[in-house]
């Protein structure tokens, strides 16, 4: 029946659809600040004309390509494009350092081909029993993994815990400026108007990490990065081998690419920092993840692509979008007439294989058209003259941080953030962990305060936290990767001591 | 601001347009609109938006354009509509109860009178959902629940001093039972917490029903009838308690805009909510549509604003 409808979805002006949408979906996610969620926003009403399976791979398509786009920025300027490529940062920017930016594109595009395929084929096989998984998390479990995402900055910041966690403190705090999401609590506004709305994540993702990029490029005379003279083309064969070396780190990082994208309210960003804290745990002797390790880049992007298909699964069949470009779908589909929920699979399963096959196809066109966008946009970044790239991309960043809420205030505070993260990151504070207390803070809070008053009314606050096999679960490979890094140089050292 | 030859040519094009325009209304809208939506993409402001958009565009030969502008639960947006031109080609979403508790609770940048809403043209009405499988097979067996239980009913809904949180402030004061009352972020996260169980009930809307089918049952509706895509649901009117309501949707206008634009806005929107195809998205997508047109704006919201501070009153959010 799915050969059926594959079929169907490979009519020439669907191919044409998925093409478009993956090279127009890559290019806007790969300027910092145009998201995944505002490509499928803008081009929505695009689709009302066009029939319902269409309509979907197309927007499918666009957000594919988007959440992959946001590598290349990532790799090349050390900015994420979009919150999902945080991780891509970590050992991307220092590979590109190194003068291997060109395989890091590469490798990048092969790995958010294979966590794209993976999701999606979570999608076409498991979608009902896998969207019991999105109720399974309730306020506590949400509460605990952000927990766990925050661990990650002891990883992060070997060697410089205290450092890391002034830099996730500041991070909580910047997120808790506003009006609060769930108790509508204005806080740490000192009665400014323009603070209501509170930071901007992207906003501030753009002003942490490109801002510090652009004051060092002004301020040193080296080229921005390494030039090799003799062209090497995509190095596709040297970024397989690199792939086949690390599958099971892959197909780790898409499997829990896609569970993440299932939970509501979690989205790339968190499904990237797990993946990628996962990784490191469990790297070889040899591997220097934060240092310009292919293996960062794939566990990011292959779980970042894997959370399409993943959230589309609770989407699809419980009426309840999984990440925000997924909201903006929904609503395409209600337009289009389609009731998206439990009854959608029964009452329409032809438009919903038709699209699950789009998707599957536009993963299988990244592949050629990321290679290709991929190549020109590393051309570009390491031929351009810096007095072109530095006003080029402080425009990128002003208009980035501008077309989020169309808001000078947000321009405002990336330029604040920006300044005071590269204040802070002579003295040691990297972005990340501010990054990570940002996007993080509210997850937690909210879980936190719902995990609360729940467990309150019924009378078993303790059994809330940890009582919930799920929670424990999650509390424990917390302490793991909170306590990993400490035992591993403890061992180091004790095997050194006995080595003598 | 320097002002230009163009400017000036502008400025008198203007006028003699605005000359033309009151003797005849087809000169509005001749360019395209911008609809600013204070909320991200996704949500229910959103989508009844996309579906008023190609009426719009079928009616009015202009484009309408979306856009966003969330932060602070619409405050963000609310308080900048004043600030853009009040020629009629931006208009923005607005919603109750947000636009009178978030004023009357804080300094918001905004106040409600301050605004102009210039017509209301859906409410996606409070109701009551449980799981299909859930033990309360009536609005009776939930009360009768609460009332043993004080305190350890929950519900989830969206946000608080919204009207999920009102609508659960009122429901206990009418019922006589005192319930917990969960807020998640927006409706979608509430519904996931209803659907695993971590709740008890949902303060959400006839819209959740027509989502989630027969995965949910609704026990009642804060409607003066019954919802046409729900017959078998009973009105909490039927049951004994005296509750419409929801969360109503609307347009508003910068201040600054005369009123012949006003009112010429208000018909377009009513317009739209008289085209029969455009109502049956609406119901289908479980929205009630109602129509407040400009001119009887003030008597509405009079009413509307008593009540809801009333009950933000009664809950504590206000003093």
């Amino acid at each position: 029946m799915f050969a059926e409808h594959f079929a169907q979805a490979l009519t020439p002006l669907n191919i044409v659809f998925a093409l478009f949408g993956v090279a127009a979906g890559t290019i806007i996610g790969s300027i910092p600040g145009l998201t995944a969620t505002m490509a499928v926003a803008v081009l929505v009403p695009l689709t009302f004309t066009l029939d319902p399976a269409s309509a979907l791979i197309l927007l499918g398509a666009i957000y594919t390509g988007a959440i992959y786009g946001g590598a290349y920025s990532a790799i090349l300027l050390n900015t994420p494009g979009t919150p999902s490529a945080i991780a891509t940062t970590f050992d991307g920017y220092p590979m590109a350092k190194r003068g291997d930016g060109d395989l890091a594109v590469t490798i990048s595009c092969l790995a958010s081909v294979v966590g794209g395929l993976v999701g999606a084929a979570f999608l076409l096989t498991l979608s009902p029993p896998l969207s019991e998984v999105a109720l399974a998390f309730g306020p506590v479990e949400y509460f605990w993994l952000a927990i766990f995402g925050l661990s990650l900055i002891s990883a992060l910041s070997a060697g410089a815990l205290a450092k890391g966690l002034m830099g996730a403190a500041l991070g909580l705090l910047l997120s808790c400026i506003g009006v609060a999401e769930i108790s509508a609590d204005v806080r740490l506004t000192f009665g400014s108007q323009t603070m209501i709305g509170g930071i901007e994540v992207v906003s501030a993702l753009i002003g942490l990490y490109c801002i510090p990029v652009l004051i060092d490029l002004v301020a040193t005379p080296d080229r921005h990065l390494k030039v090799e003279t003799e062209a090497r083309g995509f190095r596709l064969a040297e970024a397989l081998r690199l792939v086949w070396r690390e599958k099971v780190n892959l197909i780790r990082s898409s499997v829990i690419g896609t569970v993440v994208g299932i939970l509501p309210g979690a989205g790339g960003s968190v499904a990237g920092l797990v993946s990628y804290s996962e990784a490191r745990r469990t790297a070889k002797p040899g591997q220097e993840y934060g240092k310009g390790e292919p293996g960062g880049i794939m566990a990011t992007e292959s779980a970042n692509n894997a959370t399409v298909g993943g959230g589309f699964i609770p989407t699809l069949v419980l009426g309840i979008p999984g990440t925000p470009p997924d909201a903006v779908i929904l609503g395409a589909l209600l337009v289009q007439g389609i009731r998206t929920g439990p009854q959608l699979f029964e009452a329409q399963g032809s438009i919903v294989y038709t699209f699950i096959a789009g998707l599957f196809l536009a993963t299988a066109l990244m592949l050629p058209v990321g290679l290709l966008i991929g190549r020109y946009a590393y051309k570009t970044i390491v031929t351009l003259p810096k007095a072109l790239l530095v006003p080029s991309v402080a425009f990128m960043t002003i208009i980035g941080s501008y077309a989020i809420r169309n808001s000078v205030s947000d321009v405002m505070i990336m330029i604040v953030l920006g300044t005071l993260g590269w204040v802070l990151s002579r003295a040691g504070i990297a972005a990340s962990p501010i990054v990570l207390g940002i996007i993080l803070g509210p997850i937690a809070e909210q879980g936190f305060v719902q995990a609360w008053t729940i467990g309150s009314a019924t009378g078993d606050l303790w059994g809330m936290f940890f009582g919930r096999p799920i929670s424990l679960g999650i509390i424990a490979f917390t302490l793991v990767s909170l306590f990993y890094p400490l035992m591993k140089g403890r061992f180091a050292r004790w095997r050194m001591r006995h080595a003598d | 601001m320097h002002f230009t030859r163009r400017t000036i040519l502008g400025g008198l094009a203007g006028l003699a347009l605005a000359a033309a325009g009151a003797g005849s209304a087809l000169a509005f809208p001749d360019k395209a609109v911008e609809y600013i939506i204070p909320f991200g993409p996704g949500g229910e402001s959103d989508i009844s938006a996309r579906l008023q958009q190609p009426y719009f565009q079928e009616k009015f030969g202009q484009d309408l354009v979306i856009s966003y502008k969330p932060g602070g639960g619409g405050a963000v947006g609310w308080s900048q509509l004043n600030s853009y031109a009040g020629d009629g080609y931006t208009v923005m979403g607005v919603n109750l109860p947000h636009i009178v508790i978030q004023p009357a609770t804080k300094d918001v940048g905004y106040t409600t009178d301050g605004l102009t809403p210039i017509y209301w043209f859906h409410y996606t009405p409070d109701a009551i959902v449980v799981p299909a499988d859930s033990q309360f097979k009536t609005l009776q067996d939930l009360i009768d629940y609460a009332k043993e239980n004080p305190g350890k009913l929950t519900l989830s809904g969206s946000g608080k001093g919204t009207a999920n949180h009102l609508a659960s402030i009122r429901f206990d004061e009418l019922a006589g039972i005192k319930s917990t009352y969960v807020a998640f972020k927006g409706t979608g996260a509430a519904v996931t917490a209803l659907l695993g169980n971590q709740v008890m009930a949902e303060w959400g809307y006839t819209t959740v029903g027509a989502k989630q089918g027969d995965k949910v049952r609704m026990l009642a509706v804060a409607m003066d009838e019954r919802h046409p895509l729900f017959p078998d649901v009973p009105t909490f009117q039927e049951l004994g308690f005296d509750m419409v309501g929801g969360a109503y949707r609307g347009v508003a206008v910068p201040e600054s805009t005369p009123e012949e634009l006003r009112e010429q806005w208000s018909d377009m929107i009513g317009e739209i909510n008289a085209d029969e195809k455009f109502q049956k998205q609406m119901i289908d997508g479980g929205f009630a549509l109602i129509d407040v047109p400009y001119g009887e704006m003030d008597a509405f919201m009079m009413e509307r604003k008593a009540q809801y501070l009333e009950a933000a009153k009664a809950a504590g959010i206000i003093k």
